[in-house]
Parts: structure tokens; sequence; C-alpha cells
């Protein structure tokens, strides 16, 4: 076997340089990343990037910050879950990272331009939830209502917490939250993310409602969307599946002829409703 | 129709000989009963010319099992694109394995392209073999349309009464006969056995299941909730061995080796399959295939729906493989006429 180093790849990484951390909550861990030279990642909000360290292993995580945030860095929300998560929850500012990407098809956000929008955000969901949110929001003329319905567990696995409490407070912004199990402290709703959905005030054409959460939460949530007569077509879902390559050929995240990497991870659920195995 | 040439049995060994020169070539050989590889070979004797498709098929030779495709070094933050290839000439081909060819070369050079994959097969050269009968009962390449030759070949070998006859498909084909100069001029009556062949070819190869050709995918988009998949679920030991003696299915993982210096090392694509309990889990642990029967439902589908959805073509070439190999007796014409049964 012969061997030749390459100049260009679908595996060639680019250091990425960790210029912040935070620690968000004991499991969620956010890294802010630059790229060489300043370069932008120049992602879509919805896109993910792979992740690896040189070693340990490679892993796709969503880009969680908005394109419109800042050019030159990059933020990424990692929980720990595995070996590489594990790896990479102990590294810090001035580390280096492997980075490819991005990758996939994210939200469409000329088509949800002049649009109504309802943000479903189940758990982590929020991560790359927060990517759209925050570019309709430095965009906010460009859009109709917001609605943010946001669920977590408990109020302490809740993120961004600063920054849910800005949207919250915007005039601009209709905010929901609902905690499955709450504490003393809390004195928001209690209940499934599904309980918020019936309450709001919608016109069901010009809704998009974009949904993004555990594999579980959809089919429950969508039952909830459809009875608001929101269109199919309208509905917009970023699936979770397992990648090794982003290129669309390794056949891990297969969802019938779809790669999630490739046509998704965003999909309408018009084009996945009753597809084997999608939901 | 294209050039063809005509090569002595008598002169195969010293064929076989010169090619080697040329370039390293690996055909069947014989492993044991009923069993067969693609090793290198320097003579004609070492090569099965009658052979049932080799443990594996010439797909190890596109996309290795284990590929490096990036070295690092940590200290130096050094991260560098590999490309390992290897120039051969695969001889003895059969249809079967050159539709499986086609399949991943379809695969692969879909955008974004792998530009591993498709160096590498440029690398390669392809010498076709026909099946003049059946190689056994696993076979179904005639019901997949890949029982006679449907070109991805440079050369293609027919084994006639006292010659062989051969397709010259490419100029690299061309520049092989023209080098070894043991080939004549394929005369009137080398035709003629030609079609004769094949007309006694159409005879013996029929359809093998109880549907056809375009009924397969709808028969497969049907069967999600078949209890076939119940049955193969109880039966199944989800060990791998069908998806990677499979001609078609190319999924893999990628991991890293690190050296003991614990800083240089490289990342590798390694051979994957879809009937690992682990290949479609998440990292929340849910799985979107977690019994058996799923998975197995899954590499159907990958075989006679997805890719006739992406690439119009089934991705089941008729090799028969994963019968063959299978500890279970999983049988993928079984498994079709159980289907084809059931919906009656």
């Amino acid at each position: 076997m012969k061997q030749v180093s390459l100049k260009e790849s679908e595996y060639a990484v680019k250091k990425g340089k960790i210029v912040r951390t935070k620690q968000m909550t004991k499991m969620e861990k956010l890294f802010e990343i630059s790229l060489p030279n300043g370069e932008a990642l120049d992602h879509e909000p919805g896109q993910f990037v792979m992740i690896s360290i040189p070693g340990v292993g490679e892993a796709p995580i969503s880009v969680s910050s908005s394109p419109t945030s800042k050019r030159s860095t990059f933020e990424l929300v990692i929980r720990t879950a595995g070996m590489l998560t594990a790896a990479l929850h102990k590294l810090d500012k001035g580390d280096v990272v492997g980075i490819r990407g991005p990758f996939g098809t994210g939200f469409p956000t000329q088509i949800l331009e002049g649009n109504d929008l309802m943000f479903v955000a189940g758990g982590l969901g929020i991560v790359p939830l927060r990517s759209l949110i925050n570019f309709v929001i430095d965009n906010r003329r460009d859009y109709g209502k917001v609605n943010i319905l946001l669920g977590c567990k408990t109020p302490r696995d809740m993120l961004f917490g600063d920054e849910v409490k800005q949207w919250e407070q915007r005039l601009d912004v209709n905010f929901h939250c609902t905690v499955d199990k709450s504490d003393p402290a809390w004195k928001g709703n209690v209940g499934l993310i599904t309980s918020l959905i019936p309450g709001v005030n919608l016109d069901s054409n010009r809704t998009f409602a974009v949904v993004v959460g555990p594999p579980i939460m959809y089919k429950f949530v969508i039952a909830e969307l459809l009875k608001k007569k929101i269109p199919e077509r309208q509905i917009l879902l970023s699936l979770e599946r397992h990648m090794k390559c982003g290129v669309g050929k390794c056949g891990h995240c297969q969802v019938g002829e779809y790669y999630c990497c490739q046509e998704g991870p965003v999909f309408t659920y018009e084009q996945i409703k009753g597809k084997h195995e999608a939901l | 129709m294209g050039k063809y040439v005509t090569l002595k049995k008598s002169d195969f060994n010293e064929f076989i000989e010169k090619l080697s020169k040329i370039k390293p070539v690996v055909a069947p050989v014989a492993k044991g009963k009923k069993s067969f590889a693609f090793a290198e070979v320097t003579t004609g004797e070492e090569v099965a010319l009658q052979y049932i498709p080799t443990i594996l098929p010439p797909k190890k030779y596109f996309m290795p099992q284990k590929e490096k495709i990036l070295e690092f070094d940590k200290k130096k933050q050094d991260w560098t694109p590999i490309l390992e290839y290897s120039e051969k000439i695969i001889f003895g081909v059969h249809t079967c394995d050159l539709a499986g060819i086609q399949s991943l070369n379809i695969v692969f050079t879909t955008k974004p392209k792998d530009i591993n994959y498709i160096v590498r097969k440029d690398k390669l050269v392809i010498i076709g073999l026909e099946c003049n009968n059946y190689c056994d009962e696993h076979a179904s390449c005639a019901v997949m349309d890949n029982h006679l030759p449907n070109g991805g070949y440079d050369l293609f070998f027919t084994e006639l009464k006292n010659s062989f006859m051969i397709h010259v498909n490419t100029q690299i084909g061309d520049e092989i006969i023209k080098r070894i100069k043991l080939f004549q001029e394929a005369k009137k009556q080398d035709f003629q056995q030609l079609d004769d062949l094949r007309a006694a070819k159409r005879k013996i190869f029929k359809d093998e299941v109880k549907v056809g050709h375009e009924g397969l995918k709808n028969l497969f988009d049907k069967s999600v909730k078949s209890k076939v998949w119940k049955d193969i679920d109880s039966r199944c030991v989800a060990c791998g061995n069908c998806t990677n003696v499979c001609p078609t299915c190319y999924c893999f993982d990628v991991k890293d080796d690190i050296n003991l210096d614990f800083n240089t090392g490289a990342r590798y694509r390694v051979w994957d399959s879809c009937q690992n309990e682990n290949f479609a889990k998440v990292a929340g642990g849910e799985s979107f295939r977690e019994d058996r029967g799923s998975r197995q439902l899954h590499r159907f589908m990958r075989k006679f729906s997805y890719p006739v959805e992406k690439f119009s073509r089934y991705f089941c070439t008729g090799c028969g493989r994963c019968s063959r190999t299978c500890m279970a007796q999983i049988n993928l014409k079984e498994t079709i006429n159980a289907l084809v049964k059931e919906k009656k």
C-alpha cells in the first residue's frame, strides 16, 4: 500500500482554537472557537461541525451561535456523554481541537422571512435552536411574530439562562417556559413542553413551527402542532442521528433514503412524515 | 460492437505471468472447499476460473477494511490528510461483482466526492469473467439483472470451448492486449460461440424469486410491518457477516489510533455494520433500530428501496454472499419469497 498526503480531503481538519469556555451546567460546557487567521465558519443556523481530539475521536456537534453574532468565532455547547465529549470537557482556553464543516442543511432562514415563528425547544434542543433564535432576533424586522417555547427537565438544567432572561424581557418576543420537575425557587410552569402549545395564539397559515428536542419529543409536539392547523410543510424539525463522516457516506445517519448529515438535520414534517424510523 | 480478441486456453498461464509483470495481479484462488478469495497470483495455474463468489468481494481493494485517512502530530498541532492506494489488476471479476463496484462508484463519486476512493479506483484495472452457468443455489443475479455483462470493466473474458473471447472495453484494456501479444483477432466462429453461449444462458438464468425485478422495491416498501422480520429477529445473531461480505455495503466507522509515544497517530475508516447494536444509537442512548429484526429490515431496505430512491438502482447484485455466509441461515431468496407469500 502506497501513501501520499493530500492537500484537499473531506477529512481535512482545521485547527480550532478554544478562545473561551463556560461550564453551563454539570453536564454542559460551552466552547467559543476561532479558526486560523480569523476565518469565519460561515455556517447557517442549524448546521453542525465535526469536532475532534487527535487520538480520541470525532463527533458531530451543532453550532449554537448565530452567524450574525460574531464573524470570527463560533460557539458549541457540548454535553458530556462519551469518551470524546468527556475529553473535550477537560479542554480549556488556548487548547486546539480539530474542526470540519459546517455540514448539513440548516434552517431555511429565507423561507422563514416574513412569517410568524414558533420555536419549540426541548432539553438540549435549545443548543442548535439558539443559533436560529438569535439569527431571527438580530434580523427581527424581517420576521413576523416570534414565540419561543422552552422546556427542560428541572430549572437547574436550563441553558443560556442570561440570554433566556433577555428573550423573556423583549417586547418583540413571546416567551414561554416549562420544566418537567420544579424546585422550591421555580415560579413558572410545570409540565411537558406539549402543554405550552395549546395556549399559543397563532395564525396557522403564516406560522412556521421550528422544533428541536430529544427524539422522543417529536411525535407528541407534532400532534399538538397539527391540532393548531399548522401546515405540514411549515413544521421544521432537526433530527438527531449517529454520524461518523458528515459527508453522506458512512451510513450511520440514514433516515429512509436521506442522509441526515446531508439532506438534514433539518427536515420539514412533510418530507419525513410516514417515513420508516424517521420519528 | 467494440473490439473483441481471443486467447487460447493453452496461453492462459503465460497471459497471467505477463500480466503480473505489468502490475500486481489479484484473482480468485481456491481456499479450501467451496471457498475462494481474491489474492495475488503470478501464474494462471493459481487462478480458479470456476469459482463461486469469493468470501469477500473485490470491494476490499476499492475501500479497504481499514483505511488511513489522516495522520496527526499532537505536539506540532499538525493534521495531514492521507490517501492510501495500490496499483493492481483485478482479474476474474464476475458480473455480479462488477455491478457491486459500479454501485460503490456511484456512492463515492456523488458529491461531496470521496477523493480517496476516486484516486484508488483509478489505480485499479478490472478484468471481468463471465459465468457460463449458475455458481450455486444462492445466486439471484438474473432477477437483479446482473447475469450478463453491463460494463464496468477494462477487459471481459468469456470462456469458450478452446479459447477465451475477450471484450476490449477501454483504452487501458487495449494497451494490455497490445503489450502482451498473445491474442488473436476474434473470428466469425468465435462470435457464433459467444452468441450461442449467451442464448443458452438466457435459458438457464431465470428470475430466482417469486417477484420480478420491478416489483422488488414495492415488496420491501410495503414490508415494514411484516412478520417475516419477527422471524428473522428471532434468528439473527447480529454478527455483521452479511454486511461485511456484501459487495455494496459501504458503511464505515471513523476511529483514531494513537502511537505509543502518545503524540503521533492516525485516523482510520474501518468497515462498520448496521447489524451492530450501537450503529444507530445516539449520544442520549436512543437507538432507532433496537432489535435485530429492524436492523435486518434496514439492511434489506438499503439494497432494495433506499438506493432506488436515491440512485435509481438496486444495491443487491444477486451474488448470494449474505445467504452463503449467514450463521443463522437467513436467506435472501427465502426472505423475498416469504414476503411475496405473505402479501398474497
